[in-house]
């Protein structure tokens, strides 16, 4: 299960790597205080579970044949996060640290492109908007 | 034939509800859906063409013909991280 409503427990998600590994690359998305000059007081993810999953294997699968050497985890929250809490978290571990922080940074750019997750961000001044990477503003409605 | 259809986001949002079980013609396309529900849905003819859609949990194509019990969403542009 890579995503959960709970706390992403970094310390345990660190305590995956081994002797071997001679890079460790850690990435954790943190819920920002601001978006677009806005003052954000939280954010709600929701996902497409079943979906998500599968396709976080899927892209799993797939990364490991580029980098062999190399072991992912990724945590995903789901739910309303405060300013300051960890979204998402990908360790990559390898035996030297080039392809550790390549595989970690493919799991990040693909997860934000390929898996059926969803941000709601709301404002101090009241409103909200789903998060829209697609569009310039970076937002709708 | 019927189908279901899940609605995440900002469509669960526009069409008030997460999922609706729906008759439609046998041999009707994932993108021939769509087209019917933008003509429902005013928020979705917004989109300039079909949002990517997930048969069954899987990416599919406009063309992907949909079966009995199919499991279709139209899914929102994607925010992850």
């Amino acid at each position: 299960m890579y995503l959960s409503s709970d706390p992403i427990d970094l310390p345990s998600l660190l305590g995956q790597a081994r002797p071997s590994d001679g890079g460790i690359c850690l990435f954790v998305g943190v819920v920002r205080k601001e978006s677009e000059g806005r003052e954000t007081t939280r954010i709600e993810y929701e996902a497409y579970a079943a979906m998500a999953e599968a396709e976080i294997e899927k892209m799993l699968r797939s990364i490991a044949q580029t980098w062999p050497q190399t072991r992912l985890w990724i945590r995903h929250r789901l739910g309303s996060l405060s300013p300051g809490e960890a979204a998402v978290a990908i360790l990559a571990t390898a035996p030297h640290r080039g392809e550790a922080f390549a595989a970690c940074r493919e799991a990040i750019d693909r997860l934000k492109t390929t898996v059926p997750i969803w941000k709601k961000e709301f404002y101090a001044d009241g409103t909200s908007e789903w998060v829209d990477p697609t569009r310039a503003s970076g937002v709708h409605r | 034939m019927t189908v279901r259809l899940l609605y995440f986001a900002s469509f669960r949002e526009h069409v008030g509800s997460d999922a609706q079980t729906r008759q439609v013609p046998d041999g009707t396309s994932a993108g021939q859906l769509w087209r019917r529900l933008a003509r429902e849905v005013p928020h979705f003819a917004v989109f300039p063409s079909m949002p990517p859609v997930a048969v069954n949990g899987d990416y599919a194509e406009s063309d992907t013909v949909l079966r009995e019990g199919d499991e279709v969403a139209f899914l929102p542009p994607v925010a992850g991280g």
